[in-house]
């Protein structure tokens, strides 16, 4: 293993720690606010200041670390697994059932996603609370973002389909689901891993992408959406450097996913 | 012959994925919260038998069929229908906003393409680590910022935010190019061709890129897909009064009807220039052949 990819999954493990006890490690609640500190400067209490509604940054970043960290890989799941589901069937059947599934794929593709998304979050009733917000707009990723790797899920399975072990496996008397559980879905595994990992700094950018612009998770939940928005009020005059800490965070953790990939399982 | 079947074939898919997304985007203006609902219902000084002569004019779209043909029929005529925030025609809104769009991927993909594929052909030509590393460190930092961060930080830049999609396609171009001519520069032919001192520009175009060419025409495709995504934060954010700021002032005010007309129209400008980049590396290759 390279030592580069062994540093990157250090640090996504310690961010990862590090969030999961948000709860012990955090000195105050996201949503508590400081009402006598708005904009405050970093203090012992507040490590990396208040945002303009006195809220502790750094319970903030370390909560919307912990969304975006846990409902990323999750909508990634989702998606490999969707992936998996209708690629690798379309491809171990083959014939029309492949065509059929290949030209829904395509028209999938088609379709420019980020505009998808703002549609299908604008059909989204107005008074849904921030948790389910969340958790709606993880599920519509992780929904929509299946259709570029059940191509390449397809085409594996194809390969498989019509390799010499699935004929020995054939002629055993395997058939149906047992051919496709026992002998093709373990090959497919690493094709699979490779794409959940594609998957998740996509998701990530995507969620920040739609928070920056007011279509993300709803507040007061922090994500890395709704914490980067706050770069919108920043000014070089200002001095308060302390308020890019959420986006150095976030380019770390988008590298160390990229990193922890190896050369030939990386998309271009 | 081939040519105009494979055109044939082409304007065929076009027109299926048109029509499946007019049925989608239909289904998605009916499931949309408050479908048939007439804000003029809201007027106090009508009485009631105006209020349902109201309801009775939207009664036609209760079914979802004919709601269906009627929509695919006013869109075959060129009506959209209108913004219900904006409350303008559709049509019009795209025809002010299309060409700013335009304008702004056309530069963006322009600068992409000529530092991405330049940068790109000198790592592979030079060999040089410095230069590879170079593009590397960009490429990767660039990978690594949502498209809205960046417009922000052009924002407080005051950077010309038209440049800004080309930074988005940069990296994709980079890392993709680098790739497909450092694979082709591997080849026995051109190897040969280094050994007998050709010089490094005429390696390039007469043996680096044709083998590489059909899948760079496809990646030109792909990266106007890119831009047209990458358009709705950096527009929004930079206050570019385009396609994708309309896109977002759409999603804010809840206007399905006018998000689905948007969406449709993009995905039919990418699928008409992912086609047009097929065709053209077909093309190429039958040329080659």
């Amino acid at each position: 293993m390279k030592w580069t990819r062994k540093v990157a999954i250090a640090f996504l493990l310690f961010v990862c720690v590090a969030c999961l006890l948000a709860n012990f490690i955090a000195p105050a609640s996201y949503a508590r606010q400081f009402r006598d500190e708005p904009n405050a400067s970093p203090s012992r209490q507040h490590l990396l200041g208040t945002d303009d509604l006195g809220r502790d940054r750094f319970s903030r970043v370390l909560y919307g670390t912990r969304v975006s960290l846990l409902l990323a890989p999750a909508a990634a799941l989702l998606s490999s697994l969707l992936a998996a589901f209708v690629g690798g069937i379309a491809g171990f059947a083959g014939g029309w059932v492949d065509r059929c599934v290949m030209a829904a794929t395509d028209l999938f593709l088609s379709l420019p996603w980020l505009f998808l998304l703002i549609t299908v979050r604008a059909l989204l009733p107005l008074n849904v609370s921030p948790i389910i917000s969340v958790l709606i707009t993880f599920a519509m990723l992780g929904c929509l973002g299946w259709a570029g790797a059940a191509r390449i899920i397809c085409a594996d399975a194809r390969a498989f389909a019509q390799s010499d072990f699935i004929l020995l496996a054939r002629a055993s008397g395997s058939d149906g689901f047992r051919l496709l559980w026992r002998h093709l879905v373990p090959n497919l595994k690493p094709v699979l891993y490779a794409q959940f990992w594609i998957s998740v700094p996509v998701f990530i950018l995507t969620e920040a992408n739609l928070g920056i612009l007011g279509l993300g998770v709803a507040e007061p939940l922090p994500s890395w959406g709704s914490l980067l928005r706050e770069l919108e009020g920043f000014s070089t005059l200002s001095g308060q450097r302390w308020q890019l800490v959420p986006l150095i965070l976030f380019i770390l953790v988008v590298s160390c996913f990229h990193l922890v990939l190896t050369k030939e399982e990386l998309p271009v | 012959m081939d040519v105009i079947s494979a055109l044939l074939k082409l304007g065929a898919k076009i027109m299926i994925v048109v029509l499946l997304g007019g049925f989608l985007g239909a289904t998605l203006v009916r499931l949309a919260p408050g479908f048939g609902v007439d804000e003029q219902e809201l007027d106090a000084r009508l009485n009631a038998q105006s209020i349902q002569a109201l309801r009775e004019a939207h009664a036609s779209d209760d079914h979802l069929s004919s709601f269906y043909f009627g929509y695919l029929n006013r869109l075959l005529h060129g009506d959209l229908g209108t913004s219900r925030t904006l409350q303008r025609p559709v049509a019009q809104l795209v025809a002010e906003r299309l060409p700013e769009t335009l304008k702004s991927v056309g530069l963006g993909l322009a600068l992409g393409w000529s530092a991405g594929f330049l940068l790109a052909a000198a790592v592979v030509m030079s060999r040089a680590w410095y230069l590879d590393l170079l593009g590397s460190l960009l490429a990767g930092i660039l990978l690594c910022l949502p498209a809205a961060v960046l417009a922000l930080l052009f924002v407080l830049a005051q950077a010309p935010a038209r440049l800004l999609l080309g930074f988005v396609v940069f990296p994709k171009i980079f890392r993709y190019s680098r790739n497909l001519l450092s694979r082709s520069s591997a080849l026995p032919h051109v190897l040969t061709a280094r050994a007998k001192g050709l010089g490094n520009m005429r390696v390039l175009v007469w043996h680096v890129l044709p083998p590489a060419a059909p899948q760079l025409l496809a990646l030109l495709g792909v990266t106007v897909s890119v831009a047209f995504t990458a358009a709705i934060p950096i527009e929004a954010l930079c206050d570019i009064p385009g396609i994708g700021q309309l896109a977002w002032k759409a999603a804010l005010g809840r206007d399905v009807a006018l998000l689905v007309n948007l969406t449709m129209i993009v995905t039919l400008v990418t699928l008409v220039a992912n086609s047009a980049s097929d065709v053209m590396g077909k093309t190429f290759r039958l040329g080659a052949a």
